[in-house]
């Protein structure tokens, strides 16, 4: 085990200034973040945000280019095997065997987790139960559904009983009952002081996060609990627009001086401004000035996907106070 | 190095060989249709030419020649034809490989004691062929001429030894006493299928984790780079000595070939060559990362040289002296010479030492770059 500074003794994961560059390709740009025990760190992002690398690089996949990052209290640059030891990890694509069934994909990361002999059959027990494949022991993985194979592999991912655990888009392409049940699971995980790295681009999912990393392009935009996030928003800066045509009521809005933003989400508007008061007086009259029907105009709280939109426009006002 | 690991390793590589059903024939059918294939389709032996005789004289004497050659095991008279020009179709149309022309005074030349010319055309398209004939169609009509002679003696009323010339040849064949092309080829042949298919299943061992994108999780847990390596290579050393001994059992009771040397020093060599064609497969399948390229480069490096260059059908002693050189970097010479040495002379360990030795170099050499070939990384 490699010591650390008596500051990080306490977080379950330590990262600083970490960067990975891929030829003169940025994937991670001065990423720092520190996660304690117990706690679900979300990553939150498009495609092609980062969260990936930041993840295989916390799990030994991937070298990273600069800077550090401490796992279980070790680094992962110099011992990565022990780190490996100590965590479990769910990568983006389903990635067990499909051509084993239920029961040999068990056993098998059972072996390489180096489960001792005389609790095996106790944990895999346990795993089946917690990914609901009892019964379905000895069913081909390839005959599995999207939800059950997604939870065989958070089976097989923690049978060793790992300390933190990580979670690459664990839910996407499963249906909604399914997420919200793999949720339920990440919870429990979380409950028993397992550290759990998630990172998805739902913006629903974000709300389950005990804290929010968002990542744009490489970079950190914010960090912070979800009510910290949507702080970031004054109260009434917020307005939802309801109108037809759609199209020419956000190009409209998007001209107009008093509107800092203006973005489409769902079948409406969301319009950010500075005084909530004025401008649910003066934007319907202007958006009839152009010939657009406007039924609905009201303040609403910010989701954070509004926030995320925001940070990632690279508007923020203040998003520097959280990071 | 965690023996429980390497043997979860295995476990779970077995039944992925034994649930596809493609490995499968790769491991069972392929060795069994390689030994039919090369056991009965490459032979050296030429049997049964087909010949047409354009016989100008159609006498006693000439209709003699012909019944000599009806009556070689390599020749097979199919048809007597009137003209040149018959003759000369025939070979263009790949009828017969060879023509025989008695010429009209054949008869008259030998009761004149002078020499009597017979021609033989040969097709010389396939060379290997043409030679033989060549050479067959030589000694029936040299037999046939001292036979002749001793009668024309005889007729003198001159003595005549038992036999027709003064000095007499007694060949006595070593080894491989039939002169059986086959039995020169089959020992050869356990070194071609071990390594088409010890090559052919672990090429596809670890790009299919890449594949698949199994590998990302695999390299997430702590197993280590020797524990894959030696966890994944078990069950194809396994399968791969498994055919070793299907072959050895076809080539004794099917193809009939002696086998006069000691099973164990069968054996041990041939887990020496497995190991470097799994060396290479598996060090190939680290590189590529594609199931597709992984496996025509492992055939291209191993099958490749081991059917040209290894001796197995192609003596190396006819090669020109830079590829003979080359052949002595190559591993799969000195299994050929063990095969061949422990099948058809029964040597043993003592005769073999020299190559052994050099089929162990190789076996500790490849090994050696193989531990290091992969690596738990995504870089």
């Amino acid at each position: 085990m490699t010591p650390v500074g008596a500051r990080h003794l306490d977080a379950s994961v330590h990262v600083e200034r970490l960067v990975k560059r891929f030829g003169r390709f940025t994937a991670v740009d001065n990423v720092s973040f520190d996660a304690s025990h117990g706690e679900i760190m979300g990553f939150l992002g498009p495609n092609g945000a980062g969260k990936s690398t930041v993840i295989r690089i916390l799990c030994g996949l991937l070298r990273p280019t600069a800077g550090t990052a401490i796992v279980a209290g070790i680094d992962v640059a110099r011992d990565p095997e022990a780190v490996r030891r100590r965590i479990g990890y769910m990568s983006q694509k389903f990635s067990l065997y499909n051509d084993l069934e239920v029961v040999e994909n068990l056993r098998f990361f059972a072996g390489l987790y180096g489960v001792d002999h005389q609790v095996v059959a106790e944990r895999i027990r346990e795993a089946l139960s917690l990914a609901g494949l009892e019964g379905h022991e000895h069913d081909l993985t390839a005959t599995l559904a999207g939800g059950w194979k997604q939870r065989l592999a958070l089976g097989c991912a923690v049978l060793h009983r790992p300390e933190i655990l990580f979670l690459d888009e664990p839910t996407s392409g499963v249906d909604p009952m399914s997420r919200r049940l793999f949720w339920d699971l990440i919870h429990g995980m979380a409950a028993r002081g397992v550290t759990v790295f998630v990172s998805t681009h739902y913006m629903d999912e974000a709300e389950y996060c005990d804290r929010l990393v968002l990542m744009n392009r490489g970079r950190v935009v914010a960090m912070g609990t979800p009510p910290e996030l949507r702080r970031m928003f004054k109260q009434g800066q917020l307005l939802l627009v309801q109108c037809e045509p759609l199209g020419e009521a956000l190009e409209v809005l998007q001209q107009c001086p008093e509107v800092a933003e203006a973005a489409v989400f769902g079948n409406a508007l969301h319009v950010t401004v500075e005084h909530a008061e004025t401008a649910m007086a003066t934007l319907p009259a202007l958006l009839g000035g152009r010939g657009i029907r406007c039924d609905l105009i009201k303040p609403i709280a910010p989701t954070l996907e509004d926030v995320f939109v925001r940070l990632a426009a690279g508007r923020a006002a203040g998003a520097g106070a959280l990071l | 190095m965690k023996l429980g690991r390497l043997l979860a390793m295995s476990r779970k590589e077995f039944i992925q060989v034994w649930r596809d059903p493609r490995s499968l024939l790769i491991a069972l059918l392929m060795p069994v249709m390689q030994m039919v294939l090369l056991g009965y389709g490459v032979s050296f032996d030429i049997k049964n030419l087909t010949v047409y005789a354009y016989d100008q004289e159609g006498s006693q004497n000439s209709q003699a020649l012909l019944k000599r050659f009806q009556a070689s095991p390599y020749f097979r008279v199919v048809k007597t034809v009137n003209s040149y020009r018959d003759l000369t179709w025939a070979i263009d149309a790949d009828r017969c490989e060879l023509g025989i022309v008695i010429p009209f005074d054949f008869s008259k030349r030998l009761r004149d004691a002078r020499s009597a010319p017979v021609q033989v055309i040969v097709d010389g398209t396939d060379d290997n062929t043409a030679n033989l004939a060549k050479g067959y169609a030589r000694a029936v009509i040299a037999r046939f001429s001292g036979d002749v002679q001793r009668d024309w003696l005889m007729n003198q009323g001159l003595p005549v030894g038992a036999d027709s010339g003064p000095v007499a040849v007694e060949p006595r064949t070593w080894f491989n006493e039939e002169l059986e092309s086959r039995n020169f080829i089959i020992p050869g042949t356990v070194a071609l299928v071990m390594a088409l298919v010890g090559a052919l299943l672990t090429s596809l061992t670890i790009a299919r984790e890449w594949e698949r994108g199994t590998m990302e999780q695999l390299i997430s847990t702590p197993i280590t780079p020797a524990e894959v390596m030696l966890g994944k290579l078990v069950p194809y050393f396994t399968i791969g000595m498994t055919d070793a001994a299907l072959c050895l059992v076809m080539s004794v009771w099917w193809f009939e070939v002696p086998f006069r040397g000691t099973l164990v020093s069968f054996f041990v060599t041939s887990a020496l060559f497995l190991v470097v064609i799994l060396g290479i497969g598996f060090m190939i399948s680290a590189a590529i990362r594609n199931q597709l390229g992984a496996s025509m480069i492992a055939l291209l490096v191993t099958l490749l040289p081991t059917s040209l260059l290894s001796g197995y059908a192609f003596p190396i002693d006819q090669m020109p002296k830079a590829i003979r050189v080359v052949t002595y970097l190559l591993y799969s010479r000195y299994y050929v010479t063990i095969l061949k040495a422990i099948f058809l002379k029964g040597a043993g360990v003592a005769e073999l030492g020299g190559p052994m030795a050099a089929l162990a170099v190789y076996a500790v050499v490849i090994g050696a770059f193989a531990t290091r070939a992969f690596r738990k990384t995504l870089d």
